[in-house]
């Protein structure tokens, strides 16, 4: 008996196993590809990649020009009114989602009747036509390095993923834009193409996954130069994998589903999971300092990252050695981390792997309130045994999340919730309006997992936490990939919305989470906008020292003549008031053009001073000239 | 029902006397609390002061044992904390039911004000800041909060009360908390008392309500904010500990307060007597009397966050743990605090018998103890000053369906402690001789006088705030004999500075608190002006007239002091000296000045009785420290000073210079009306 269980825990586990990868849909013919290979451009047969690898030249085939993600993943709502998810990527694709319209009508105010449609199709006609450097097109030709004057695969690189970038497009509005896309193969390609555009001064903005929600990638209106967009996706390769010091090298544009995907075939991971970590690329992550979702085990990727190699107008910059630390002055590679593309275009990296986990678990702590919840973070903090992820929605989340139950098939499901919900809010007397709930995702030895989950769940009953289920736990993480093709359906019903995260010490979690949230909701008021907003947080990380917490807030928009004004006044106010409650400018989204105002603040005249002498030396000229962070 | 201003005014002791007390008492209560209040009794809250990170810290600071330190801080806690239960509640409701009854005709409260209060309570923690002129402020508020289902206060009180037999028990429960006068150097009993008004704050435990001036005003005006409590309200908003923090000014107004003559005898040098539960019984008597209307005016609360916007960084607590942390916030609090007396001072109602003391004053003293003045002369002046007051913007409770005469009359008869009808003639009632004496010193004399012109003063003040900056922009226009708006405007400063503690002067707001004069004065027809520019119009001159006669008292008693000082060669003076020595120089003046035929006085005596006031004399002090005049001896038991006399004499030579021009204005003003 003992046996068979233990048999069936495995066999649960393997599905968990398949959580992760399963949003992750893996492509049909794939061969394994971990050989350190020559630059393929030189080949003369660019589109080998395309097969392999989730993201081709013409992103459009398979993504959305004006929305997040895959085109085939959407929601709708059905003819019957019942919200749905499309396409077979996800864990909840083609299911119904009974209660989201309910929770849009009752949280927004917003109405299947009044539709705000998107423009269906790019007109060409609304882009400006591309200011071509001659000589510099002539050289790039001769280099045989592919490249792109047309209209969509331009819009395309034209932004992130903010709000009024998005909605933008759906207007069909479009700005400044790149006047031409490079793909470079491998690093010698990239080597080219910045000396050419150093020889020609043309301005050079790198691109990776495009996942940027900071304005990152927004080209600067006043840039009179040509603009050419470095799309690093084709330099995808994973060169060598070394399995005696632990590290692999890779090269810079991979994306974070296709590196996890290609070490796992070899039995390894980098552990490093942004939310973004299907479209956003490893070279990206470097460029902003990117955080992963299981950080507590694998760490940052500034802990993560052994080797990098940047290509500058100056020249390559890379270490000499793969010693482990040193002692060397300050780290070059920390004017790499968080350049965000002003300094040059990151090309290869070593990064730390680590053999594929045993097992995982999910799991799920309910609060009374979120009080007890973030003092129940912080004793885990405090005694260092977070697990891979730790996160705390609060009460607003709570019920989103539950919103987005896909519909229980059996009646015995259902009959078990209801009879959890009684447990809860009756028998334990939590207050449905207040409570709010812990995901938990655990990693390792199947042994040490147990322990670990068992002291976990001893310190969560001190703060008044209920174990809730392993369901509910990993419910709350596929959310985390599905959230930003919800943003899309709210705005088909006039609702925006928009996310921005903060790292602060502990004693301000709570205040910092209750003055931001507050303030969000009485700057909406003093804006006009006419229904009460969304707004809600989370802790997302763990520290020692602090947290970090992730803001949403969105509104039905009707009424307003310019909702995105009014959005982008909201989320500044809120920024004013993270920092003004002790919180950072940034905990991992960087700061891009959209939050570069604080900079001075944030690092003082001085700090701003030594980040201006960098840029000044590496590129005088400014041929990286996408104008974020300074 | 009363309208004002447009505004809807409910008389709250009207239903009371149309229904049941009891039932009112034992009505429904079930008021919607601060949304984010978490479930908190009393006693947690005490608890919740204890556990603090802040009391943590302070007790590892300490030099005693940790077990020492929280067991006198426990200690501390006991003596001070609330214990608001609703049941007392209901008991204070009873009996205040029955006492306002008695004591006052209506008690007006605006309902718009309870509205927004009622809003605000449920939004952010909500402070209550009440004016103080009276020990029925006390309970009012809660009275009033009772009885239209609003979370009952949490009151600052002082300790003293919390001795009264019973009564300091029965406040307690009502949700009065209780502070020490004199709290000093004393470290620990800061912390705890800072730390249980943050607890309060911070929780939104129940609404707190304190005085902003600390003590009742025993001159019944503005008395100059107490900074302390303030500090501690507002904290928990300069730390981010709350999102925002309401601030609600209340104007409370008495048509004649319960201890009128207590506080003229104080005010003479007789000290108050102990607050005693037995001195409350005996107080009794005075229950028999009438006191008229009273009006509680709930300002518009006021959101801190608004306020001090571009005021206070609030990132200047990030580097340093913030219970650590007090970096230097004063002049934002000191701001905040006069910004809301003022607010204060114009919510307030003035009845029309402060306007009748405004003309009273200006007739003089011996007239008014004597002979009387003429009942058809006030009543003309009185009706003037009412045009006057409603332009400068005053809230005047003027009843109407009832002629001017009846008003006027009415209000004779209800400060009949004051003044009495002779004839067609009205003078000043003085308190009576004992019996067993047989013959008053003419010391003893004067100060029989003194109490009636302190009362009456003190009813001027009630509409001190509606012509006190004109008033000294009048004074600044006969005393410079300039036009020039430059040189108005640097004499109106130097006088402002010299009265900045005997008036309410919101600080670095001069300019305004100019500009607010001349348009005031524009307005009524008394100026005109241009950028450069300031002339008194011909019908002007009686406005002008009056206000520089109205302010009269105030800068007479300041220059009498400062010839004290000069005159007496005095180097060094204790302030309880300085008291005693004013009293009899001025008493002095007064007798030399009083003559038999009701000859107009020479300039060099003294008309006026309010510098015989301890509170102008402690003013004055204030004054002169601040202006370096007096320097207090470091460590010296009895406030004993130090005096830089060719300071005084600098000071006195330009105050005497505008007194000369003022006494012959006001001369020639006092021929005109007698």
């Amino acid at each position: 008996m003992a046996a068979n269980s233990s048999s069936d825990r495995q066999r649960a586990a393997q599905q968990r196993l398949q959580i992760i990868a399963g949003h992750l849909q893996r492509p049909t013919n794939y061969q394994p590809d971990i050989t350190a290979a020559e630059c393929k451009a030189q080949e003369g047969n660019p589109n080998v990649s395309n097969e392999e690898r989730t993201v081709p030249r013409r992103r459009q085939d398979i993504m959305k020009w004006n929305g997040w993600g895959y085109s085939d993943s959407r929601f709708l709502f059905n003819k019957k009114g019942q919200a749905e998810f499309t396409g077979k990527r996800y864990r909840l694709s083609g299911m119904i989602i009974p209660g989201l319209k309910d929770w849009m009508e009752g949280t927004f105010g917003a109405s299947l009747q009044h539709k705000a449609p998107a423009t269906p199709i790019l007109n060409s006609t609304a882009v400006q036509p591309a200011t071509i450097n001659e000589a510099f097109v002539e050289e790039v030709k001769a280099t045989t390095i592919p490249f792109s004057v047309e209209a969509e695969d331009r819009v395309f690189r034209a932004h992130g993923h903010c709000l009024h970038e998005i909605f933008a497009l759906r207007e069909g509005k479009i700005g400044r834009v790149p006047d031409m896309v490079v793909w470079p193969s491998c690093h010698s390609d990239v080597v080219k193409i910045v000396e050419l555009a150093s020889k020609h001064n043309v301005c050079l903005i790198p691109y990776g996954g495009g996942t940027s929600v900071s304005s990152a990638l927004e080209c600067p209106p006043e840039e009179t130069r040509s603009i050419v967009s470095l799309d690093t996706s084709q330099m995808n390769r994973i060169l060598w994998i070394d399995e005696k010091n632990l590290t692999a090298h890779v090269e810079a544009g991979i994306v974070g589903q296709d590196l996890e995907r290609l070490l796992n075939e070899s039995g390894y991971c980098t552990g490093h999971e942004p939310d973004s970590m299907e479209f956003s690329s490893l070279g990206g992550w470097v460029a902003t300092r990117a955080s992963g979702m299981k950080k507590n085990i694998y760490g940052n990727i500034e802990d993560l990252v052994v080797h990098v190699k940047m290509v500058t107008p100056r020249g390559v910059i890379e270490k000499s050695c793969q010693g482990p630390r040193m002692s060397t002055g300050p780290d070059v590679h920390h004017f790499i981390m968080g350049s965000e593309g002003t300094l040059g275009v990151v090309t290869e990296v070593t990064l730390k792997i680590r053999p594929m986990p045993e097992y995982q678990k999910y799991g799920s702590v309910v609060f009374p309130n979120f009080e007890q919840g973030v003092a129940c973070l912080r004793e885990v903090a405090k005694q260092r045994c977070a697990p891979a992820s730790i996160r705390l929605m609060d009460n607003e989340q709570f019920k989103f999340g539950h919103a987005l139950k896909p519909q229980v098939s059996s009646i015995f499901t259902s009959f078990l919730d209801g009879l959890k919900k009684f447990y809860i809010t009756k028998f334990k007397g939590f207050d449905p309006n207040r409570l709010c709930v812990a995901t938990l995702l655990f990693e390792g030895d199947h042994e040490k997992v147990l322990q670990h989950e068992k002291q976990v769940y001893d310190i969560a009953a001190k703060f008044g936490g209920l174990a809730a289920g392993e369901d509910n736990g990993q419910r709350g993480y596929m959310l985390t990939f599905v959230i930003a093709y919800l943003r899309d359906l709210g705005m088909e019903y006039y609702v925006i919305g928009e996310s921005f995260e903060t790292s602060v010490p502990w004693d301000r979690v709570l205040d910092i989470c209750r003055n931001v949230k507050a303030r969000i909701i009485r700057e909406c008021k003093d804006k006009g906008v006419q229904f009460p907003p969304l707004s809600t947080c989370r802790v997302t990380q763990t520290y020692d020292a602090g947290a970090c917490v992730y803001f949403y807030f969105a509104f039905n928009y009707r009424g307003l003549s310019d909702p995105i004004h009014v959005s982008e006044q909201v989320e500044h106010a809120a920024r004013e008031e993270i920092l003004a409650n002790g919180g950072s400018l940034s905990h991992h989204h960087g700061v891009g053009k959209l939050r570069k105002e604080w900079m001075r603040e944030t690092v003082s005249d001085v700090g701003l001073g030594m980040l201006k002498s960098v840029k000044d030396y590496v590129d005088p000229n400014n041929i990286f000239g996408n104008r974020n962070l300074l | 029902m009363n309208k004002c201003s447009g505004h809807e005014e409910l008389d709250i002791l009207e239903e009371r006397r149309q229904s049941g007390d009891l039932s009112h008492a034992l009505r429904t209560f079930s008021p919607q609390p601060y949304k984010e209040k978490p479930p908190c009794s009393a006693s947690d809250l005490s608890k919740r002061t204890l556990e603090s990170q802040y009391l943590q810290y302070v007790f590892k600071e300490s030099s005693l044992s940790m077990e020492e330190v929280k067991e006198d801080a426990r200690l501390l806690l006991e003596e001070m904390s609330q214990n608001l239960q609703l049941g007392f509640i209901r008991l204070m409701g009873y009996t205040l039911s029955k006492v306002f009854k008695r004591l006052y005709t209506n008690i007006y409260v605006n309902m718009e004000g309870l509205n927004m209060l009622q809003q605000a309570i449920q939004e952010s923690p909500v402070i209550l800041m009440p004016t103080h002129r009276s020990y029925i402020d006390f309970l009012i508020i809660s009275y009033v909060l009772f009885t239209y289902d609003i979370p009952v206060p949490v009151i600052a009180a002082g300790l003293p009360l919390a001795g009264m037999k019973l009564v300091g028990e029965i406040l307690r429960r009502s949700g009065a908390f209780f502070i020490r006068r004199s709290i000093g150097s004393d470290k620990l009993y800061w912390a705890v008392l800072s730390e249980y008004v943050k607890t309060i704050v911070r929780t939104g435990f129940a609404p707190l309500e304190f005085f902003v001036e600390g003590l009742r005003s025993r001159t019944l005006k503005s008395v100059p904010p107490k900074l302390g409590m303030m500090h501690m309200v507002l904290e928990p908003y300069f730390k981010g500990e709350v999102f925002d923090i309401t601030l609600v000014p209340i104007s409370i107004s008495y048509d004649r307060v319960l201890e009128e003559s207590l506080l003229a005898h104080e005010l003479l040098g007789i000290p108050k007597p102990k607050e005693t539960t037995k001195g409350l019984f005996k107080a009794t008597k005075v229950l028999q009397e009438d006191y008229g209307c009273m009006h509680v005016n709930f300002g518009q609360p006021l959101s801190v966050r608004e306020l001090c916007q571009g005021k206070i960084n609030r990132s200047q607590y990030n580097l340093t743990p913030r219970q650590v942390l007090s970096p230097d916030v004063q002049a934002c609090v000191i701001w905040l605090a006069h910004l809301i007396v003022r607010i204060q001072e114009e919510g307030s109602y003035i009845s029309p018998w402060s306007l009748m003391a405004c003309v009273l004053l200006q007739c003089p003293t011996s007239t008014l103890t004597e002979r009387g003045m003429v009942w058809s002369e006030l009543k003309d002046r009185t009706l003037w000053l009412k045009k006057l007051a409603l332009r400068f913007g005053a809230h005047l409770r003027w009843p109407e369906q009832v002629s001017d005469q009846n008003v006027l009359l009415s209000m004779v008869a209800l400060h009949h402690s004051i003044v009495a009808h002779k004839g067609d003639r009205v003078c000043l009632v003085r308190e009576e001789v004992p019996i067993r004496k047989h013959r008053l010193s003419a010391e003893e004399e004067v100060n029989r006088t003194a109490v009636a012109m302190l009362m009456l003063a003190s009813y001027r003040n009630q509409s001190l705030h509606i012509f006190l900056r004109p008033a000294m922009l009048a004074t600044v226009i006969q005393v410079t004999k300039s036009t020039q708006r430059d040189e108005l405007f640097t004499f109106f400063c130097f006088l402002k500075e010299i009265l900045s503690n005997e008036f309410i002067f919101v600080p670095g707001k001069s300019t305004q608190d100019f500009e607010e004069a001349c348009f005031l004065m524009k307005d009524c027809g008394a100026i005109l002006f241009s950028p450069e520019e300031v002339t008194v119009t011909e019908a002007g001159q009686e406005v002008v007239s009056f206000l520089c006669a109205f302010i009269q008292p105030f800068i007479r008693s300041y220059q009498v002091m400062l010839d004290f000082l000069t005159e007496h060669e005095i180097k060094n003076i204790s302030e309880k000296e300085f008291h005693l020595a004013v009293r009899s120089f001025v008493v002095k003046l007064i007798l030399s000045g009083t003559t038999e035929n009701d000859i107009i006085i020479p300039i060099c005596e003294l008309q006026t009785y309010e510098a015989l006031s301890s509170d102008i004399q402690k003013n004055v002090l204030s004054a002169l420290r601040t202006l370096g005049v007096l320097t207090k001896f470091r460590g010296s038991k009895n406030n004993e000073y130090q005096v830089d006399k060719a300071a005084v004499k600098r000071i006195n030579d330009i105050l005497c210079k505008s007194l000369l021009e003022l006494e012959k204005i006001f001369t020639h003003s006092l021929l005109l009306t007698s």
